[in-house]
């Protein structure tokens, strides 16, 4: 087991997110599904957070919420100095635009797109973007960039899809279950990945899963159960993602 | 290039043959459009130049003998820019190269100069020599027809009397762009023609020296027609005057124009037809389109691209394909309308053609087919700019069936499994299959409404020649003659029978309304000309009323039983108030008959007759024509059979071009409307079909379940597209409407299979096309993806 470096005592710094009393009800036909039930939360630059819970914890909601793709029933959001929950959706969409990387369980890649071109789609409406060849470089598929996503494999798929998010540098990279539709040996590539970007790009990370092991890997573990945090622990020391065993 | 562009042209690679289906029925659409809106133009420009640059007169009048001095008196009338006095006349040529009689009307021109109306456009040879005996100008039409050069030499019969004539050249007049009789259904470019001859002779030939027996007006502008018209004829009421007329009722102009009205409703209904289709398939394409690509498209949101963006992405695809419908159908309609300019080349004869494709037509055929697309797809692009990200980005819950009413009735409870899926299938999306098979049934609409006009000519010509005459020629005498000539008629070689008859120019008067007619009189014992009406019923002539074909009934808003003021426009010119006993089918004209005897006693001068109806052998036809051509009195014999047997050849080529496109239009839409909804049906049912084919159903039995419900569809749709064919060309009938005529809506059961024939054998083809895809389904593929 590869300790990479020792759990800061205290927040690294200020802390980027800023998340209080959120709640978050869905109405479906009749059914009222309250997915949240009030979240305090503060997320720190350069943290590495993974959530956990089972299905319907409320998880995706939150990270939803975080990515400005979903605002919350009642409570308040800020990142840094946007108040999330009161930005309309054009400024919801520049929100994630210039601040926010996601990659998604099922990778969401265009599949009438190169891998280069998948990141292109990105770099074309950033700021100051990587290069499409630089962040495909980073997640070791320099040399599949010609390929479309039906000729790569699912992890490969999914490193495009990580290499997409941090093409735009953002301040935040955002997984939902990135690991969830792969095999073990393909899954741990591609958090090795997402760990590197952490650390060498400094990138405000939440992942979530319900695979616990990967927990391991994280900053601060916190643990959410019918739409309130159950448990929320720092690791003493993070756990290299190779050294990773599900 | 930006990555979403380059994902634009991916998409639409990958659509290609659905976008190329679409593309095609907005290239329909657009090609009738720009077709029939620049031919339109370029007929209306070209004919108003003529008009202008020849000077077309305004109002024409015919008179039976006025003094020239009277031109002056005329020219004096307020409103009246300029009068030409002329003598026109029949004649009657006896051709090398026909058997009969041909029938030429003679125009006279001022011995010098040009004429102030009515100008010619001399295309070859040279303006006759006053001075010089029978030289006369030909019209281009009776010059082709007979291949006549300048220096042919042609005998005719003016007056009753032999007269050689020289072609000194060949012309055209702006008053006979359309060169037909008034009162035939079909121009005889063979049998009748227009020559010009300078005044002098012209007039020594009919005894109408310093005098006029027609004249023609040029208005000022500003002119108020019917108190120009009423003071003319007030002015020639003495001289024998036939009532002025304006161009509305000028023969070829009429003709013209009717055509131009016919070209105006092509220019609307069958494009709107085409682009209400192509707008419907695009919907249900780009729907599909963006039900797949949810997740990228929640995916783009997340990244932070806009709402807007993101609709202006998809909105383009469909931009793309209606534009390459713009420019296929740019393509094919200028090319269309060149041929189709060509062919009124043939009918009518303007100085020059004056075609051209009118960049501005396309661009108006271009913001139609962008407003059809629009309508098309603004809900699909509203959706996708209102998809919440957050939603989708988890698949699409599973639709939802359940038992169908069809089922529960119980009338589908032996359908086999695969059947049942289909049925459902359907009954999922009911109104997508509801515009489907509208869809696939407007293309036997459009089908049926561009060839049904070949069945309304065939019935009236059968209408015609069946059961209206029954005779082979019309003989008119130069001058009314006793009842002894219809014996001598009856003697000439060949004559089976001969029925007399009258005519007499009149007005008729109901109210405030007037028209002219002809009025014939018609023997009480007759074989030969069996008026019918309205419902086709053979109807008596009466003893003492008035007979009147549909069209001057409705001129003149006469209904059975009113009785109309009759004042005859020659002879002593007598009134008298007559009662219409009933109205007649007629597709020929303005007609009214009434019984031979009772016409004779209101005339006043005795038991008379204008010509006769002739049953011939057709044996003896050559030896008649002969005796006729020898005979002085008689100033020409028609046949409308020969005229019939000449449009016909004309037509035929016309309407077979036509019926090609009309098959390839028809089979456009139904191939892409069917096509591009088994596609759909197939993207969205691929996991069904191959899981089928996984748990052991054969090829042919999964095909089954999808063309099973395209099959449906289609034969849905056959009865509906038939019947809505039918409305559509009552529409037509009624949109070509003129004052004087309209056409009997009438379809043929040919045209009904042809049209069925044509949009299933499309459907059958597309359900093939999809069938080889269904085929190469990857089993193990589609069952791995996750859509």
């Amino acid at each position: 087991m590869t300790v990479i470096r020792p759990p800061p005592a205290a927040p690294p710094s200020a802390a980027v997110f800023v998340v209080r009393g959120v709640t978050k009800v869905y109405r479906t036909g009749e059914v009222e599904v309250r997915a949240l039930r009030g979240i305090d939360l503060d997320l720190h630059a350069g943290e590495f957070v993974v959530l956990l819970g089972p299905s319907g914890s409320g998880k995706s909601t939150l990270l939803n919420i975080l990515g400005g793709l979903d605002v919350p029933t009642s409570g308040t959001v800020r990142f840094r100095d946007h108040d999330l929950t009161r930005e309309d959706e054009a400024a919801l969409t520049r929100y994630r635009r210039e601040h926010v990387g996601f990659v998604f369980q099922f990778y969401n890649l265009m599949p009438s797109l190169t891998a280069r071109e998948n990141v292109a789609v990105v770099t074309d409406i950033a700021a100051a973007p990587l290069a499409p060849e630089e962040a495909l470089r980073l997640v070791g598929l320099g040399d599949r960039m010609d390929n479309f996503p039906a000729q790569l494999s699912g992890g490969e798929q999914q490193r495009v899809a990580i290499a997409r998010s941090i093409a735009k540098r953002p301040d935040v990279l955002l997984c939902d279950e990135p690991t969830g539709a792969l095999d073990v040996k393909t899954g741990i590539t591609v958090l090795e990945v997402i760990e590197r970007i952490n650390r060498e790009l400094g990138t405000t990370t939440v992942i979530i899963t319900h695979n616990a092991v990967i927990a391991g890997m994280a900053d601060r573990v916190i643990t959410l159960s019918d739409g309130r945090i159950a448990s929320s622990y720092r690791n003493a020391a993070r756990i290299a993602a190779q050294s990773l065993v599900w | 290039m930006t990555a979403l562009q380059t994902k634009l042209i991916r998409d639409l690679a990958y659509l290609r043959t659905q976008a190329v289906a679409i593309a095609l029925v907005i290239g329909c659409g657009v090609a009738t459009f720009v077709m029939s809106v620049s031919v339109l133009r370029s007929l209306e420009r070209t004919r108003d130049r003529y008009y202008d640059d020849f000077r077309f007169a305004q109002l024409f009048v015919q008179v039976k003998r006025a003094p020239r001095g009277l031109a002056e008196r005329l020219a004096e009338i307020p409103g009246v820019a300029a009068v030409q006095t002329r003598v026109v006349a029949e004649l009657s040529l006896d051709l090398d190269d026909m058997a009969e009689a041909a029938v030429g009307r003679m125009v006279s021109i001022p011995d010098f100069g040009e004429p102030a109306l009515n100008r010619l456009h001399l295309r070859r040879g040279r303006m006759p020599d006053p001075e010089r005996r029978g030289e006369v100008l030909v019209n281009e039409a009776f010059a082709l027809a007979h291949r006549l050069e300048p220096g042919d030499r042609l005998r005719a019969l003016l007056n009753g009397r032999r007269e050689e004539l020289t072609v000194v050249g060949v012309a055209l007049s702006p008053e006979y762009i359309y060169q037909i009789r008034a009162g035939d259904l079909f121009p005889d470019d063979r049998r009748f023609g227009v020559f010009w001859m300078r005044e002098r002779p012209l007039a020594a030939a009919f005894d109408l020296t310093e005098a006029f027996n027609d004249a023609s007006f040029a208005l000022m502008h500003g002119a108020v027609e019917p108190e120009v018209i009423r003071r003319i004829d007030d002015l020639l009421a003495p001289y024998g005057g036939l009532g002025a007329v304006g161009r509305a009722d000028q023969v070829s102009h009429r003709y013209v124009s009717d055509e131009l009205a016919q070209l105006r409703a092509m220019a609307s209904v069958p494009p709107a037809i085409f682009l209400l289709v192509a707008a419907f398939v695009l919907n249900v394409v780009l729907n599909r389109v963006i039900a797949t690509q949810r997740e990228q498209i929640a995916a783009l949101k997340a990244f932070g691209y806009t709402p807007a963006e993101l609709g202006w992405h998809f909105g383009q695809l469909a931009l793309l394909i209606v534009l390459a419908g713009v420019a296929i159908g740019a393509a094919v309609g200028g090319w269309l309308g060149g041929g189709l300019a060509e062919m009124y080349g043939r009918f009518f004869r303007f100085a020059r053609m004056d075609y051209r494709l009118d960049p501005a037509v396309v661009l108006l055929a271009g913001g139609f087919s962008v407003l059809a697309g629009a309508f098309g797809v603004t809900a699909a692009l509203w959706r996708v700019m209102r998809l919440p990200a957050a939603e989708a980005m988890r698949p699409e819950a599973p639709a939802r069936y359940r038992v169908t009413w069809l089922e529960r009735t119980g009338l589908l409870r032996r359908l086999s499994q695969v059947m049942r899926m289909a049925v459902r299938q359907i009954e999922r999306h009911p109104l997508r299959a509801a515009l489907s098979t509208l869809g696939v049934a407007l293309g036997v609409a459009v089908m049926i409404l561009g060839s049904f006009t070949r069945d309304v000519v065939n019935y009236i010509i059968d209408f015609q020649f069946g059961a209206v005459q029954h005779y082979d020629y019309t003989i008119t005498l130069y001058e009314p003659a006793a009842p002894d000539a219809l014996p001598a008629l009856a003697r000439l070689p060949g004559v089976l029978r001969a029925e007399p008859y009258r005519a007499v120019p009149v007005r008729l008067a109901h109210g405030r309304r007037t028209h002219r007619a002809g009025l014939l009189g018609l023997a009480e014992d007759r074989e030969l000309l069996q008026l019918r009406d309205t419902a086709e019923r053979v109807v008596a002539v009466p003893a003492d009323g008035l007979l009147l074909s549909e069209a001057l009934a409705r001129l003149l808003d006469v209904r059975r039983g009113d009785v109309l003021q009759v004042q005859v426009l020659e002879g002593s010119r007598p009134v008298r108030s007559l009662a219409v006993t009933d109205t007649l089918r007629d597709f020929s004209g303005l007609s009214a008959y009434m019984d031979l005897a009772a016409l004779n006693r209101f005339m006043r001068e005795g038991r008379l007759l204008s010509g006769a109806f002739l049953r011939i052998d057709p044996a003896a036809e050559a030896r008649l024509h002969a005796r006729l051509k020898a005979t002085p009195r008689v100033a020409g014999a028609s046949s409308q059979h020969a005229a019939l047997r000449g449009f016909q050849d004309t037509l035929s080529e016309n309407l077979l071009r036509m019926r090609l496109f009309n098959v390839a239009f028809a089979g456009i839409i139904a191939f892409g409307v069917v096509y591009n909804a088994a596609r759909i049906t197939l993207s969205e049912r691929a996991r069904e079909l191959a899981t089928l084919r996984v748990i052991g159903l054969t090829r042919a039995e999964v095909s089954g379940t999808l063309l099973g419900e395209v099959a449906l569809l289609t034969l849905a749709a056959l009865p509906l597209g038939l019947g809505l064919g039918r409305l559509l060309a009552g529409l037509a009938v009624k949109a070509l409407e003129t004052e004087t005529q309209r056409f009997p809506l009438v379809v043929a059961s040919s045209t009904y299979a042809a049209a069925a024939v044509t949009v299933l054998a499309a459907a059958l083809v597309s359900g093939l096309v999809v069938r080889r895809r269904i085929d190469g389904l990857d089993l193990v593929a589609v069952l791995k993806s996750r859509d």
